[in-house]
């Protein structure tokens, strides 16, 4: 499972994790031995079930498992070539990585607009520059425009899902998290955001890693997939390849479901 | 009935002087939920600080900057020391540690600055000021103008400053504050050297009022029943309960004191609390969670 050489081509990936071990507590193993990677320009998505360590391996890209007192015990992290196990999550998203939580995490409080301008301050752009950033992210999501002066805890599950992908695309990532996107939204919502997120990775480049417990949608997308189960990577591979093998639906997803999908 | 329009005055003009210490409060439970206990010892020190410096003959507006610029630091020595080794504990945690953090300020303080009473003269005469039938203290006018300043400032400052936003930011969701980027140590000193700041308006319309001593930092437990009428999380909802606060004390005092053959203010504001407390947990302003269902 050496990610490097899988997604490599030759030249070092963009994200590269590597034999990651993560802990809760002092003693509750969360991951082990997990390696992944994600190259330039990329959809890769980190299928698997509830529990099996998407959200923990997430966290542990984007140093947030210190704020759930967590800790990563082993492995490297690399991005772009340079080891991030010192870095603040600030410095991270400076760097270009920016993570969209999941359940969503809009500030309720503040209305649709402020929420996606906070994600601009870190760069400290000027007014004008923060103004143009801001433009582009209505351009992705013109419903937002629409809904620019709501408290952003008002507004639907959908428009809460744009406001947080939008929120992180003010910081002008080049690679983008996403922790279940689909989380307790309407398909029609969800193929929504996933037609959004493959124009952006297809007309700005962004690299995205997608963790979702319904594979179906997200195989479609991906250009590969890694499946873990209780912390440990169980399959990884071209999502088309892994979709046909059905082993995916038969590692996790139950024969019931396996049977329908195809 | 200008006798009842006077005492009612009073209260209200006192009240604000509750809300002028309430806001400090706010401030920090919103950006950091914590109740800051320590926001009283802030006001002692603050006073203390500025009353030394203007006995050594320095000019009100150099010893108001070099004030500030001590409860600055101060600021940010709490958010290194307290706040950040503390992180993600209990709001319990948290809320003893400003405990012990009020009494480590006003030792120091007192270490340094001696623990006499010191007058503090700010150059406002106490004279009364007729305002068609009733008279008014103008010490209290002037003190309840500033107050409406600070909050017209404040709420400038919130909506309209990037720090400002992203401090609401941070109240809302840490987590999330976290995920895009905002540095939260920095937000956190921030908000404590804008608390410091209010402390410092707060310590001399106090000290000016009742001579800059210890007994300053009792301006919590008045401040205390102001924060559960008008909630924890809003500036507005400060100035509103300071004023019921100070109105309900004032006619009180006058109406009621005397059918129970005592004083009443000491404990009058803690009554209308509980039935706060009762009826509106959250306060009048408190932010209750938006929860779709």
């Amino acid at each position: 499972m050496t990610g490097a050489v899988e997604a490599g081509l030759g030249r070092p990936p963009f994200l590269d994790v590597v034999a990651i071990e993560a802990v809760y507590g002092a003693s509750i193993l969360a991951l082990h031995d997990v390696s992944l990677s994600v190259a330039r320009g990329e959809i890769v998505a980190l299928v698997g079930p509830n529990g099996a360590g998407k959200t923990t391996t997430l966290r542990a890209i984007s140093n947030l498992l210190g704020a759930q007192r967590g800790a990563l015990r082993g492995g490297t992290i690399r991005w772009q070539g340079e080891e991030t196990r010192r870095l603040d999550p600030a410095d991270l998203v400076a760097r270009g990585i920016v993570q969209v939580l999941e359940g969503r995490h809009v500030f309720g409080q503040l209305t649709v607009e402020e929420n996606l301008l906070t994600g601009g301050y870190l760069r400290r752009p000027s007014r004008r520059q923060l103004a143009e950033d801001l433009e582009r992210v209505y351009g992705w999501f013109p419903r937002l425009r629409e809904r620019r002066g709501a408290l952003a805890g008002l507004t639907s599950g959908g428009e809460q899902q744009m406001v947080a992908i939008g929120r992180a695309l003010m910081t002008r990532p080049t690679l983008l998290l996403l922790d279940e996107p689909s989380m307790g939204l309407a398909p029609i919502i969800v193929a929504e955001i996933f037609a959004i997120i493959a124009r952006l990775n297809r007309e700005e480049g962004l690299s995205v890693l997608i963790a979702e417990q319904s594979a179906n949608l997200v195989l479609d997308h991906a250009d590969r997939a890694i499946v873990l189960e209780s912390g440990r990577v169980v399959a990884s591979g071209p999502s088309a390849e892994l979709a046909a093998s059905g082993r995916l639906a038969a590692l996790y997803l139950g024969a019931a479901d396996a049977s329908t999908r195809h | 009935m200008s006798f009842f329009l006077e005492t009612l005055a009073g209260g209200l003009l006192a009240g604000v002087m509750y809300a002028l210490v309430a806001i400090g409060f706010v401030l920090i439970y919103k950006a950091s939920g914590v109740f800051n206990y320590a926001q009283g010892a802030m006001v002692l020190c603050a006073a203390l600080t500025f009353v030394t410096l203007t006995e050594r003959d320095l000019p009100f507006w150099l010893a108001g900057l070099v004030t500030l610029a001590i409860m600055v630091t101060l600021a940010v020595a709490v958010e290194r020391v307290v706040l950040r080794p503390l992180v993600n504990r209990s709001q319990v945690t948290l809320f003893m540690a400003t405990l012990g953090l009020s009494y480590v300020i006003e030792g120091i303080a007192q270490l340094l600055m001696g623990a006499s009473v010191h007058e503090l003269d700010l150059g406002i005469p106490d004279l009364p000021v007729a305002l068609g039938p009733i008279q008014l203290s103008r010490f209290d006018l002037v003190a309840a103008a500033s107050a409406g300043a600070l909050v017209i400032a404040l709420s400038l400052f919130f909506e309209r400053t990037r720090i400002g936003v992203a401090l609401r930011a941070v109240a809302d969701d840490p987590q999330a504050a976290l995920s895009i980027g905002i540095r939260l140590p920095i937000l956190w000193a921030a908000v404590w050297a804008v608390a410091g700041f209010v402390a410092l308006v707060a310590g001399l319309l106090w000290g000016a009022r009742q001579g800059v001593q210890f007994s300053l930092t009792f301006v919590v437990l008045k401040a205390l029943p102001v924060l559960i009428i008008g909630g924890f999380t809003s500036i507005a909802g400060a100035i509103i309960g300071g004023l019921i606060v100070g109105a309900a004390d004032a006619i009180a005092e006058i109406y009621l004191g005397p059918l129970l053959g005592g004083s009443v203010s000491t404990w009058f504001a803690y009554l209308l609390a509980v039935a706060f407390l009762l009826v509106r947990p959250a306060g009048l302003f408190g932010e209750r969670a938006i929860k779709r269902v």
